[in-house]
């Protein structure tokens, strides 16, 4: 609130031309309208980082301008882009990114990579995280706020059930044993402690794509218009997921809340959950059992996918403000910056610099399981990322959801989504 | 001339509420329906005309029908319901009872809350271990329903939400169409020998005739306008099980950002809304009487 005071005193003063207001007119402006997807001052922290820039960088204002989640956050960018108010950046879904170049309202991070140093800086990112910012040789977008799922698990319902507290399930197969060992019924019959969930009713494509890459498919191509949903490999990874609830009754069945999931786990209702990284802070602050973070169990080899946000640069605002847009973006993912970000949030540090900063090896010597999401981005793919990404996606949740309530076989609906979404990308081929 | 005049200074008072209609109301109905006929812009593929195409591309998505049947249920179930239950608390307030303030207070609490709060309250309601609808029907043995997760049960949940948030709104409006009956008409009626059944039959219920037609028409608007505890709760799912019209015009508009479609379904569910109105009114018509 401080700082808004400040401002707008600014801002006052420069409408009153009292001194000073010739130097403020010259600064350069840099819009970002940003999402808050996880919990936390987040807003509090990205204005922190803005006023430190500032200060570092005279002639530079930043405005960050919270929009709301994702989804709100890229309608109201893609509004003012229609309505010829352009911001210079802006941070957007990583999976947005055909939509954007589309829509043709971002330019190349190359057109700014002009010395050695910016060239190292863009050779410093996980190549996981570049994999949905490129398209042909380009990179579009810049990762920042970026997450990927673990499996939680609770090591007291371990000790209960008498398995080795210290150790998580390595793949798939142990991942059901130890449900069926970690399931626990009341007098009733009522199950008082499920062996494992894994969420379905919200993001369910993208933790289906954890169990889809363990089982060596690939959903999508590099180009964005081919997609395999009807692969053998997809319909097994769907029936083993439904097994869990249908066959061994170690998952509840029905769909899965994403919301309700992390709660269960930390209440003790659930003995292992799929989850994003995202929710590391909430689960070690709130969970009064010990918990590991382990790698998502795979069917045949290890395998997740990555999510969250990038930046952007905008198209058509003057290059002056493009380029502190840049400088601003650069500076934000400086291993520092980055450390820091992952401590505050929990999302993923996007280099691996960042971890090997001070802050970072105090926070990750005293909390292991933070680790574990960046060991495991080795074996990561971008999560679904087509054309009419948001249209594709739905089709393919929707399959998802009808197989998993049980209201359609596996095949069948994976047979229609594939169907429908080669429809929806004939245009793109 | 002063004819004239005054409808010159007629014309003026009514001025600004005719410009703030027609912006906010009027326009935008043409321009949604003119932007149903064009397809949707892309950079390398301007709007073009297209004619009746969206709707012929509305009537072959199955999803548009699931959410018009949906809402036809939605509609069908809670409007009816949340009415009979606001007539009743009504009824039950207007007594001489102890705390019958409090009694009304709780009764209107749900309206003053917002949606979304409320849609995350039930979320818990509905936990399949420890929320409290399973906590309450344990004892009969009904234990572990994913009620949210499956298909059969999502829908039936939010028209519950509905009917616990609408009924107490609806209510205040009974609660004062029956303080305006005047007490004379109950002594009368018991003079004439009539219970408390026929009272209500032949004396009560047709004077609040014209507040259940008020009341009618703003539930049927309100059960295709509130769907925020529908992205809360469901997303619309399980596989669009919970997908309503206005939930889909929203996914349309600003996940797919296809304004053509999106326009299109606006320009139904308007349609739609327009009839039902029309129709309450025409029925409604011959059976309201105004004091």
């Amino acid at each position: 609130m401080a700082k808004l005071t400040r401002r707008s005193f600014a801002a006052l003063a420069l409408a009153a031309g009292m001194a000073g207001g010739a130097a403020n007119a010259a600064d350069v402006e840099v819009r970002m309208y940003f999402p808050v997807a996880v919990g936390g001052p987040v807003t509090k922290i990205i204005d922190d980082y803005a006023a430190a820039f500032e200060k570092e960088n005279p002639g530079i204002k930043i405005k960050p301008i919270y929009a709301g989640d994702y989804q709100q956050t890229v309608a109201k960018v893609l509004t003012a882009v229609k309505g010829g108010d352009t911001p210079e950046t802006a941070i957007l879904l990583a999976a947005d990114l055909f939509l954007l170049t589309d829509e043709d309202v971002v330019t190349p991070i190359e057109d700014f990579v002009k010395t050695p140093e910016d060239k190292a800086w863009l050779a410093t990112f996980y190549p996981a995280f570049l994999e949905n910012a490129k398209i042909g040789g380009k990179t579009y977008a810049i990762p920042f706020q970026r997450s990927t799922p673990v499996l939680y698990w609770n090591k007291d319902a371990f000790k209960a059930a008498g398995l080795d507290p210290n150790k998580g399930p390595a793949n798939w197969a142990e991942m059901r044993d130890m449900a069926k060992k970690l399931t626990k019924k009341d007098g009733s019959g009522a199950v008082s402690q499920w062996g494992i969930q894994i969420p379905s009713d919200g993001n369910t494509a993208w933790l289906f794509t954890g169990i889809t890459t363990g089982n060596g498919a690939r959903l999508t191509n590099a180009d964005g218009n081919k997609v395999s949903f009807d692969d053998p490999k997809v319909i097994e990874a769907v029936q083993a997921w439904y097994d869990l609830s249908k066959v061994d009754g170690t998952q509840p069945s029905g769909l899965i809340s994403w919301g309700a999931t992390p709660r269960d786990f930390i209440e003790g209702k659930a003995a292992m959950i799929w989850h994003t990284t995202g929710n590391l802070t909430n689960i070690k602050s709130n969970a009064k059992f010990d918990f590991g973070v382990g790698f998502l169990p795979g069917m045949k080899q290890n395998g997740a996918p990555t999510g969250g946000g990038n930046f952007y640069v905008f198209k058509g605002v003057p290059q002056a403000k493009q380029e502190a847009a840049f400088k601003f973006i650069k500076w934000m993912t400086t291993p520092e910056r980055a450390a820091d970000w992952s401590v505050k949030t929990g999302y993923v540090a996007t280099s691996p610099n960042a971890y090997d900063t001070p802050a970072m090896k105090a926070y990750t010597d005293g909390f292991p399981q933070a680790i574990v999401a960046r060991d495991q981005l080795k074996y990561a793919v971008s999560e679904l990322t087509t054309h009419e990404n948001q249209r594709v996606t739905k089709v393919f949740n929707d399959s998802l959801q009808a197989a998993m309530t049980g209201a359609r076989p596996a095949d069948a609906a994976l047979k229609d989504a594939q169907r429908e979404a080669e429809r929806i990308l004939k245009d793109f081929k | 001339m002063t004819g004239i005049r005054n409808t010159v200074h007629a014309w003026l008072l009514v001025l600004p509420a005719c410009v703030l209609l027609a912006t906010f109301t009027h326009i935008p109905i043409v321009t949604t329906f003119i932007q149903s006929l064009y397809s949707t812009a892309k950079p390398r593929r301007p709007a073009r005309f297209v004619g009746l195409e969206n709707y012929e591309a509305m009537l072959a998505d199955p999803i548009f029908w699931k959410s018009l049947w949906n809402n036809l249920i939605y509609a069908g179930v809670s409007v009816p319901i949340s009415v009979a239950l606001a007539i009743v608390m009504a009824l039950f307030v207007n007594g001489k009872l102890r705390g019958r303030g409090f009694l009304r207070l709780a009764y209107f609490t749900p309206t003053v809350l917002p949606m979304i709060a409320v849609a995350n309250i039930w979320l818990f309601f509905y936990n399949p271990q420890y929320g409290l609808v399973d906590q309450f029907l344990k004892p009969f043995g009904i234990s572990g329903v994913n009620w949210l997760g499956s298909q059969d049960t999502a829908l039936w949940c939010l028209i519950v939400v509905a009917i616990w948030k609408e009924a107490g709104f609806f209510m205040i409006f009974y609660l004062a169409a029956l303080q305006q009956i005047s007490p004379d008409l109950r002594e009368a009626a018991s003079i004439e020998g009539a219970g408390r059944w026929t009272f209500f039959w032949r004396v009560t219920f047709p004077l609040l005739m014209p507040t259940t037609l008020f009341v009618l028409v703003n539930a049927v608007i309100n059960a295709f306008r509130l769907v925020d505890h529908i992205f809360v709760m469901t997303a619309g799912g399980p596989d669009n099980a919970t997908s309503v019209l206005l939930f889909q015009i929203y996914i349309v508009g600003f996940k797919f950002f296809d304004q053509a479609y999106a326009a299109t379904l606006t320009i139904v569910l308007l349609a739609l809304l327009a009839l039902l109105a029309i129709g309450q009114f025409l029925l409604a018509d011959k059976r309201v009487h105004y004091q």
